[in-house]
């Protein structure tokens, strides 16, 4: 669709834009990122005719773009303009008709059909429809950019340019805009190219990048091989990380600032811990980074309050994380700030305990219930009953990712062994059980401290997991038993 | 639609009107019927063809130019501001005018054109000169920047003119009220002198009207719109020039019709330049045959120069204008 071929140019003497090739496809959406100077507006206005080009061709539909006429050429290439102010007033209607213009000829041109579908169309598609007979300059920035993008739509040209479509627009707007034309992308084949400041937006929505170097291509591709850590590094020179969207498959990135928040280190102790017939809390200044099965707030987070939660056995309620969350709140809890869990256990029987280590110390504590054991490794269709085993690990230390998830693995491991140990069955099937149908894990570090790379079971970290876990859900099982006048 | 066929409709009517009531009032009465009634006194309808009629003609091309090229000029400098006079076009015009008579040039095959044309000439040039200069100063050609250009070039072509009245002696005093804007005692043969210029001014402005529109935001959008912006420039400001030109070698400096003008229709009719340059075009004319009429009865037997009327109009809207735009802080 569009073919650029060793292009060079810029505004002096001096190129900007320097020995820049590459080929976008009919339908096809292509960001163009890069830091401030890099050249990529500088490219983008080489594209768009504004800018002259010292070398190189530009091919649209395989004929060389400096053949076509300028009417011709807005009938191939549409750009969307960055927002400004204007001296006089234009109703939406007639600012929208502008984009007719390339298909207009003759003195006394009239107004055809298809000009009057196509205007209506854009209007339809930015939903401007109702705005039509408005001044422009009464609309909000994010309206105006609507009017210029029906302005663009109407002009029906096949390439759509972008110059940092969404500056100064609010995020909903920006969602909006970007939305209008992902969409005509995907139903009408409108070949985009777009200028991008953010590199989030442009992962997300962009099916290639390109990333502009010191006038210069340094990468391009799809969002993954283009939007790395070290490319991202190397180019900005800003510390980012990135991690994959929550819904598509695109890298986003984080700024990594380079100015911590200042803050004492701090150490987590069983003093930390409060035990009550309600529930058992771990209540702390500083926020420790959490992966885990709560009930509230599960998954991964960054939490500073704990809360284990004792329920009654018969505890049923249809929409148990609204209920959970409304009683944290009654309780003086803060709601966004604390994960939470719940068992039919007697609270007061957890058992706390701090396991110290060379490099620090791990606190775990469990509450453990088996009256409805489970043999995982059985798989029969059972009745789902509450009966719950709570294991807390908190870790003094710095952990990545990988050692959350060892962390967890060594954990359970400990729990299995424990169950096995204490001769728990499953009355089902009478083989040994392997935990119960509710269990749920919290692994949280301070992420101060000392590097733990790994939390494997022959690791210092894993080592004291495995140990700490297994020696307290011995003991709370114990506990359960004796309570339940299983054992004397 | 029917919004712009109401428009021309209310445009035409004044404009008819204008034309009734120029015609009709004046120290003698003259009755419209004298047009048809072949009985009417002689004296009458010898007026009427000879003094009214050529007058108010004259008045009303003189408008309809200064106000579609003030029209034309606002859209392409996206200044509202703009005008023949405040852009200092119509003191070019006026040297290129004077300048013919001082020499006493009359070029072979022009004849009576030489005037219009060096007219013209003089208007194009200070056009050109006015807006390279602004653009040396301001890249981003901001309004102030544009009119202070317009009066630096305006005043110093004005010292010119004086310096050529004083040099010329008596010759050329009647020049000086012909600078202050007038168009009495004119006669057919002047209407017929710049009417090709005023057809052929406005048809080549007309053939922009949407490439005016386009213009509106910014040469970079229209660019993009597909307008091939230098060209559709040249044509506008030399079709600009030909009408100030031609206006002002008949008439002299009448300044603010072309900004009083488009800055009304825009009001009352919006910035669609489809219709603006011919809804301003109307309407310049019907405004100058009313300050011309106000300008010979106001204060009879005496005349005033129109132009007095249309400052006296014109500077106090273009103050207003000013305002608004600074207060919205638009440009």
């Amino acid at each position: 669709m569009l073919h650029v071929q060793g292009i060079e140019g810029g505004y002096g003497k001096e190129s900007v834009v320097k020995d820049v090739s590459f080929q976008v496809n009919k339908g096809e959406i292509l960001g163009i990122l890069g830091p401030n100077g890099s050249g990529k507006s500088t490219l983008l206005k080489i594209i768009s005719g504004i800018l002259p080009k010292r070398s190189g061709t530009i091919f649209i539909d395989g004929k060389d773009a400096s053949l076509y006429s300028q009417k011709e050429f807005a009938r191939k290439v549409a750009v969307l303009p960055q927002l400004h102010t204007h001296a006089f007033s234009h109703s939406v209607r007639e600012t929208v008709d502008l984009g007719r213009y390339p298909h207009q000829s003759g003195l006394f041109s009239t107004w055809s059909d298809e000009d009057e579908q196509a205007v209506k169309e854009a209007l339809e598609l930015t939903a401007m429809t109702r705005y039509k007979d408005t001044a422009i300059e009464l609309l909000s920035g994010g309206e105006q950019q609507r009017v210029f993008v029906a302005q663009a739509l109407a002009q029906d040209a096949p390439i759509l340019l972008l110059d940092e479509p969404t500056n100064h627009l609010d995020i909903a707007h920006q969602q909006q805009l970007l939305d209008t034309i992902r969409k005509q992308a995907q139903d009408k084949g409108l070949t985009v190219i777009s200028v991008f400041h953010d590199i989030n937006l442009a992962s997300m929505y962009c099916d290639r990048l390109l990333m502009m170097n010191d006038g210069r291509i340094d990468s391009i591709g799809v969002p993954q091989d283009v939007v790395k850590d070290e490319s991202v590094d190397r180019v900005y020179k800003a510390r980012i990380k990135t991690q994959p969207h929550p819904e598509l498959p695109k890298p986003q990135i984080t700024l990594l600032p380079d100015v911590q928040v200042q803050s004492d280190s701090f150490a987590v102790s069983k003093n930390d811990f409060t035990i009550s017939p309600q529930f058992v809390t771990l209540q702390i200044a500083n926020p420790l980074k959490t992966l885990s099965s709560a009930v509230h707030n599960p998954g991964l987070g960054w939490y500073r309050t704990f809360v284990n939660r004792h329920v009654d056995a018969d505890y049923n309620c249809d929409d148990v994380q609204a209920e959970m969350a409304r009683y944290l709140e009654q309780q003086g809890f803060h709601s966004t700030d604390t994960v939470g869990m719940m068992t039919a256990v007697t609270t007061e029987h957890a058992e706390v305990e701090e396991y110290k280590g060379d490099f620090g110390m791990v606190i775990i504590a469990v509450t453990a219930g088996v009256g409805n054991a489970v043999d995982v490794s059985q798989a029969l269709a059972r009745e789902q009953r509450v009966g719950t085993i709570n294991t807390w690990v908190i870790v003094n230390g710095i952990l990545p990712d990988e050692a959350f998830i060892q962390a967890m693995i060594t954990a359970t491991e400990a729990k299995v062994k424990a169950l096995q140990v204490e001769n728990i069955m499953d009355p089902l099937t009478s083989t040994i059980a392997t935990g119960t149908s509710t269990d749920s894990l919290l692994v949280a570090a301070t992420q101060r401290g000392e590097n733990l790379p790994y939390a494997g079971p022959i690791t210092p970290l894993g080592k004291l997991i495995g140990h700490g876990v297994y020696d307290c859900t011995i003991r709370a099982i114990q506990t359960y038993k004796r309570a339940k006048g299983w054992t004397n | 639609m029917s919004k712009s066929l109401v428009a021309y409709i209310v445009s035409a009517v004044t404009l008819v009107v204008a034309v009734w009531l120029g015609v009709s009032i004046g120290t003698v009465e003259i009755p419209i019927s004298t047009f048809w009634n072949l009985t009417a006194d002689p004296i009458a309808t010898n007026i009427l063809w000879k003094i009214r009629l050529p007058r108010v003609v004259l008045a009303g091309l003189v408008g309809a130019s200064l106000a579609i090229a003030g029209a034309a000029f606002q859209g392409l400098l996206k200044n509202p501001l703009a005008d023949p006079y405040t852009l200092g076009v119509s003191s070019g015009a006026s040297v290129g005018a004077v300048m013919t008579l001082f020499f006493g040039i009359s070029l072979p095959f022009l004849g009576t054109y030489t005037l219009p044309i060096f007219s013209m000439v003089g208007a194009g040039l200070t056009m050109f000169l006015v807006i390279g200069f602004a653009r040396l100063v301001d890249r981003s050609m901001k309004m102030e920047t544009i009119i202070l250009t317009g009066i630096i070039f305006g005043s110093f072509l004005g010292s010119v003119l004086s310096l050529m009245i004083a040099l010329t002696g008596e010759e050329l005093r009647q020049i000086i009220g012909w600078l202050l804007g007038s168009v009495s005692m004119r006669g057919w043969n002047y209407i017929t002198m710049i009417l090709p210029f005023v057809i052929i001014g406005s048809v080549m402005l007309w053939l922009n009207r949407r490439e005016l529109n386009a213009m509106l935001f910014g040469e970079e959008r229209a660019h993009h719109l597909g307008v091939n912006v230098k060209r559709r420039k040249i044509m506008i400001l030399i079709g600009g020039s030909i009408l100030t030109g031609s206006a002002v070698a008949v008439s002299g400096t009448i300044g603010f019709v072309g900004l009083v003008v488009p800055h009304m229709t825009r009001l009352l009719w919006g910035a669609d330049h489809r219709h603006l340059l011919t809804l301003s075009f109307m309407n310049g004319a019907t405004l100058l045959i009313i300050c011309d009429l106000i300008a010979r009865t106001i204060i009879s037997p005496t005349e005033l120069p129109v132009g007095v009327i249309t400052a006296f109009i014109g500077a106090p809207v273009f103050a207003f204008i000013f305002y608004r735009q600074r207060r919205q802080g638009a440009m």
